[in-house]
Order: structure tokens, then C-alpha cells, then sequence
């Protein structure tokens, strides 16, 4: 952590936070102050710097158009691979998840190159949008509980060498590649379809963040009760569909 | 403007009667008010029908994400100063619902019609309105794909070199964009309490700049037009810079923006804003929305609530603290399946009510109150929140589904 407080940036809120995004940014921030760890927020606006000194960088999902704008704009401005080599975390979602990668299909229909934080080329499905509960074991390196979501996109998303799936689907679409995965992570960069938003519903990948930016293997428990009621209605929701 | 020279033919007078008769049978089976069914079968029977009871009337639009369902009852209200007035005022607002209005209005001299956001460019086709009222357009339904850039897209296409005078919200930019492809619009600057769908410039993508109640790009020099009517504080200010007051049974200040919108297209038919202004007071309650009905001793108000533009609004309405407060969310179809929405409203505003939790997804919410730092109890149901709470005023917020829940189960 590079000062006393942890500095949690959120990428161009004006571009990419269609769905929720924010709820991410919200759930690090109280569960960082739930445990006495004091949060700097900095909400960059896509007009202005990314800076470089932040722990944990959050960019979230948005339609087609600002999507190519976000990722036209965070190449020009290379902050945040600067970030990502000095070793800071960044967690991605949907839109924000493909800009990490190589390379995605922008709203003209051409391909867009990303930043290259990923080793993930996206492409966009021909059939109807994957909409719905997901569920899925998340990579049991990380060793955090089920992955729930609700997944609301047309992308496909093909992982390469040095890109580990986040999770194994049990329900769900997640990459849309067919092969059961879901996101994708490589050391401190990771990436996922999952909307939700997906930190509401899994506390414990922003503790995950929070431990990894603290560099610390444990965090003081905090009252989960109404995050595992919401996990337990959305996991059965997942299983056994309305 | 309307003269009722032609008479329908036989094809469309057989279609309006099969399609009476359908929504007599809906509503004998107890499925609503039958306005929807009814539209669909007399569609049936003549694809035309929606332009044929179209041509006999005046025809205003009313389009928006949020508003447009009041905007159309005082507008209607309005314009009855002008003449008998059909409106789809119970919400059925896409084609086959606007048909099935229009059928039962054949004596009217105007047509005040709600439409989806979705069908306006092409009911705006087919009616040939004399004018069309845009108030907003921001985020709803996430699953729906139904991206709110491209929708103002789709309006600017659809209403290019429309016949129909235009009255936008010159202070959305994605209306402003929407309207201003068209010869004439009358610009209003209604207000915009929630932005943030609205920071990249439609035009060209670039960050808007928004000081103060101003908005312009830098880039490509797309700016807030320059309003000749305005909403400010509790009074419309009209083109000749005369302040009318506002006084309206509805709350809030969307309702104000709405009515603003309302006098400024009622007065593209000469009607006078203090005429138009004072009917427009007789509108008590919408489709139940801002009613107040007692309920095991409580006094519970009804709000409706849809997006987040929506919740902002209500949450400015509301009675302080310690007024109780029960949120009702639900994810069914109508609703928009995706909740990720409930994280953009800023919940931090309820601080100081006691808050009651009920609805489909009450666990989405108790996750979003417990995060915002509040307090709050999640109840089975709407009696369990109701006697929790002390005889008095309660305010109840709900989205669509759960909204008609309330009504039901309080047999508004
Ligand atoms: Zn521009």
C-alpha cells in the first residue's frame, strides 16, 4: 500500500458505469472502513489522467460506443498500465473486462485494441444475450466461496496462455466460449462478465482486493448476515430458475 | 384543425367493433381493463386502424423515461379547455394500446397520447402528431439491451424533418440531441436532477461540460439550446417572460418540470398557460401513483419509482424524517430482470427515516442499505412493515410490479 490510506481509483464513471458499477467501488470502500483501514476515493472523469499511484483501480461495464471511447482513451493515456507494472490491482467488469484484453469488437464492428493488461481476445456473440443468475467455482488458487452473479452481455471472451479463468461455470454463460469458463485473472488484473454488481454479491473478492493491496493474508470479520442472505436467495435462484 | 370530414370506412369501423368486443370479453374474464387485448385484435383486422383514428384528430405525443404517463393526464386535462379530449391515461402505451384508446374517442377534437419510448418514431409515423412532448431519457430496464444514446439516436432518425412542432427539455442533452434534427422545436429548460447518463456528448463523444445548469461540449460545440419557456422554482416562465404559478395537487418537482412541458404545448394550441395551469391543478392522483390511502391505521402514500432517475426524484419529494419509509423492489419481467440499478441511487438520502424493507428483492436492497451505512429492517410483507411502523404518515416507494403489488394489497 503506497501511503496510510488505501487509495481506491474508479476508471471514467462518465463512460463506463451503466450497470451498477458503482456498487463495486461502494462495497471495497466499506469493507475497507469496516475494518479501520481509511479508503481515498478518486472517481477519474475520461477527460482527465488516470493517476498512477493508486492500490486498486475498479472499471466497470457500458455500452458499445463508450466502450471504444473508454478504451481509445485509456491507451492514449497509459496510466493505468503504468499502475498495473507498478504492481497495482485492478478489478474489471463486462466492458471494462474486454478493454483489459488484447482486443475487442467495437460499436462500428471493427476491432478495437485494448490495453494488453489480460491475455484475453473478446468478440461479440451472434445470438441473443446472455441475461440471467450465474454460478461458478472460482479458481481454488484464490480460495473464496462460489462466484454469484447476473450476467447482461453478448460478448465472448477466449482466454490465452498466461490467462487463468476466474471461475468454473455450474450455470451461466460467463466467457460465452462454451468451454465452462468465466473471467479471467493474472496476478493482480482480473476480469469478469459477472454484474450484480458482483462485489454485492461476493464480499469476498473485495476483501481478496483489500488483503492483496494491504499485503496482509487475513482481514477482521465483519457482519455478513445480509450477503450471505442475498448468496443463498441468488445461488438458489441460479440453480432452480423462476 | 380536426374537421371530421371523412367518416372511417366499413374495414375500420368492422375493426374497431371487433376489437370493443375482445376487450369486453378480456375484462369479463377478469384480465384488467382490457385496453391492451382489445388494441391487438382491431390491429388485426386493419394494420391502418392507428392512422385512420388518427387523421380525425389533433393529435400531442408525450415520450420520456420518466413522467410521461403524468405528463399525458395534464396535458389532457390542458387541453380539454380546447375541446373533448382521448388519451391512453391508463398507460397502455404501445401501438395496440393506443389504438384501442384512440377507438373509444371518436367525438374528441385532440388526442393526448402516451408512447413507449421504444415505439415513438414509429407511432410518430403513423398519427402525424401536430406536436410531440420529449421530457427525458436516462437509464431503465438494463436487460432490455435498449442502449438510452441509441434510443435518442433512434428518435433524432425517426423525427427528422417531423411536420409536428417538437417541445423538448433543452436541459437533457440526449433530448436535446433527439429533438433538434427537427424544423421546429420549442425549447424548455425543465430541469435534470440525475446526469449521469448524460456526461459523453451525443453528438461526438466527447465530455460534456456542465456548469451550473448550463451543459456544452468543447469538442464539437454542441450545446444546451436557448429555452424561450422555463421551469423556475414554482412558477413557468412563458416566451413574453411572464412567471405563471405552478400550483398542482401532485408533488415534486418533476411534477412542476412536467406541468411546464404541458403549458408550453397546450400553448401551441392557444391555449393560455394560466387556463392550461389551473386545470391542469384538478389532477389528483395518476394510475394511484402519489395517492394517499389508509391502510390498518396508517396514512400510506404511494410512489412509484422505476430507475434511478426516478428514486432521485421521489427521494426530493418524500416527507422528512422521522416520516417512515418502505422501499419495494422487484426483478419480474416488466421490471427489468437486472438489479445492479438499486447501487446508482443514492440511498444515503433516506438517513434519519426508519426504513422497511419488503418485495421480491429485498436481500438486493438490505445488501445495498447495509453498505450505504443505514439502518433499516427487512419485513415479510407489506402488513408486517406497515404495523412496525407508528399511525402516521408512511411513505411507500416502489418500481413497477411492486408498486402494483401495494395497490392491490392496499385495494387501491
Ligand atoms: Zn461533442
Amino acid at each position: 500500500m503506497s501511503e496510510s490510506s488505501l487509495r481506491l481509483v474508479w476508471v471514467y464513471p462518465d463512460l463506463l458505469s451503466t450497470y451498477g458499477d458503482q456498487g463495486n467501488a461502494l462495497v471495497v470502500e466499506r469493507r475497507a472502513t469496516q475494518r479501520r483501514v481509511p479508503v481515498t476515493r478518486v472517481d477519474v472523469r475520461s477527460d482527465q489522467p488516470v493517476p498512477t499511484s493508486g492500490d486498486i483501480y475498479l472499471i466497470g461495464g457500458g455500452e458499445d460506443r463508450p466502450q471504444r471511447l473508454a478504451a481509445e482513451r485509456l491507451r492514449r493515456d497509459g496510466g493505468l498500465n503504468r499502475a498495473v507494472a507498478n504492481g497495482a490491482i485492478v478489478f474489471s467488469v463486462c466492458a471494462g473486462y474486454q478493454i483489459l484484453g488484447h482486443e475487442f469488437i467495437n460499436d462500428l464492428g471493427r476491432p478495437e485494441p485494448g490495453l494488453g493488461l489480460l491475455d484475453v481476445v473478446s468478440t461479440r456473440g451472434e445470438g441473443e444475450r446472455c441475461v440471467g443468475d450465474v454460478l461458478a467455482d472460482i479458481d481454488p488458487q484464490l480460495g473464496l466461496p462460489p462466484l454469484t452473479g447476473f450476467e447482461n452481455h453478448q460478448g465472448i471472451t477466449h482466454l490465452g496462455r498466461t490467462a487463468r479463468p476466474l471461475a468454473r461455470l455450474r450455470v451461466g454463460k460467463g466467457n460465452g466460449t462454451g468451454d465452462g469458463t468465466e473471467g479471467a485473472f493474472n496476478d493482480t488484473v482480473f476480469g469478469t462478465y459477472m454484474h450484480g454488481p458482483v462485489m454485492a454479491r461476493n464480499p469476498h473478492i473485495a476483501d481478496l482486493l483489500i488483503k492483496l493491496a494491504l499485503d496482509v493474508n487475513a482481514l477482521p470479520p465483519v457482519d455478513d448476515q445480509w450477503y450471505d442472505a442475498l448468496r443463498a436467495e441468488r445461488i438458489a435462484a441460479a440453480v432452480q430458475p423462476a | 384543425m380536426a374537421g371530421n370530414s371523412e367518416p372511417l370506412s366499413p374495414r375500420a369501423k368492422l375493426a374497431v367493433t371487433a376489437g370493443r368486443a375482445a376487450a369486453a370479453v378480456s375484462r369479463a374474464a377478469g384480465k384488467g381493463s382490457g385496453s391492451v387485448i382489445g388494441g391487438k385484435v382491431a390491429l388485426r383486422f386493419d394494420p391502418d386502424l392507428l392512422a385512420r383514428l388518427a387523421r380525425h384528430l389533433d393529435v400531442v405525443l408525450v415520450s420520456a423515461t420518466n413522467g410521461k404517463t403524468t405528463t399525458t393526464r395534464l396535458l389532457a386535462e390542458a387541453l380539454r379547455a380546447g375541446g373533448p379530449v382521448v388519451s391512453n391515461a391508463l398507460g397502455a402505451n404501445m401501438p395496440a394500446g393506443i389504438t384501442s384508446a384512440l377507438a373509444g374517442g371518436s367525438d374528441a377534437r385532440f388526442g393526448v397520447i402516451e408512447v413507449d419510448e421504444k415505439y415513438l418514431a414509429g407511432v410518430a409515423r403513423d398519427v402525424s402528431p401536430k406536436a410531440i412532448a420529449l421530457l427525458n431519457l436516462s437509464r431503465d430496464q438494463l436487460d432490455r439491451a435498449a442502449e438510452t444514446r441509441m434510443l435518442a439516436e433512434k428518435w433524432r432518425e425517426g423525427l427528422a424533418g417531423s411536420e409536428a412542432i417538437i417541445v423538448a427539455n433543452a436541459d437533457d442533452p440526449l433530448i436535446t440531441w433527439a429533438a433538434s434534427s427537427s424544423p421546429t422545436v420549442v425549447w424548455v429548460a425543465a430541469g435534470q436532477s440525475w446526469k449521469d447518463d448524460a456526461w459523453s456528448c451525443p453528438s461526438c463523444g466527447g465530455v460534456l461540460q456542465r456548469p451550473g445548469d448550463d451543459w456544452y461540449c468543447g469538442e464539437c460545440g454542441f450545446r444546451r439550446p436557448t429555452p424561450t419557456w422555463a421551469l423556475s422554482g414554482d412558477h413557468v416562465v412563458d416566451p413574453y417572460g411572464v412567471a405563471w404559478p405552478i400550483q398542482l395537487q401532485l408533488p415534486g418537482r418533476a411534477n412542476k418540470s412536467n406541468a411546464a412541458v404541458s403549458a408550453a404545448v397546450a400553448a401551441a394550441f392557444g391555449i393560455d398557460p394560466k387556463v392550461a395551469l389551473e386545470r391542469m391543478y384538478k389532477v389528483q392522483a395518476v394510475a394511484g401513483r402519489y395517492d394517499v390511502v389508509s391502510f390498518l391505521q396508517r396514512d400510506l402514500r404511494l410512489l412509484l419509482a422505476k430507475n434511478p432517475a426516478g428514486w432521485l426524484e421521489t427521494f426530493s419529494l418524500i416527507d422528512g424524517p422521522p416520516t417512515p419509509v418502505i422501499l419495494s423492489v422487484n426483478a419480474r419481467g416488466a421490471d427489468g430482470t437486472d438489479t445492479s440499478w438499486l447501487w446508482d441511487v443514492d440511498y444515503t438520502r433516506l438517513a434519519g427515516h426508519p426504513i422497511l424493507v419488503i418485495g421480491d428483492r429485498k436481500m438486493d436492497l438490505a445488501v445495498r442499505l447495509e453498505v450505504a451505512n443505514l439502518q433499516f429492517r427487512v419485513c415479510a410483507n407489506l402488513d408486517e412493515a406497515v404495523r412496525s411502523a407508528p399511525p402516521g404518515r408512511i411513505e411507500a416507494i416502489a418500481n413497477y410490479t411492486a408498486f402494483q403489488d401495494l395497490r392491490r394489497r392496499v385495494g387501491n
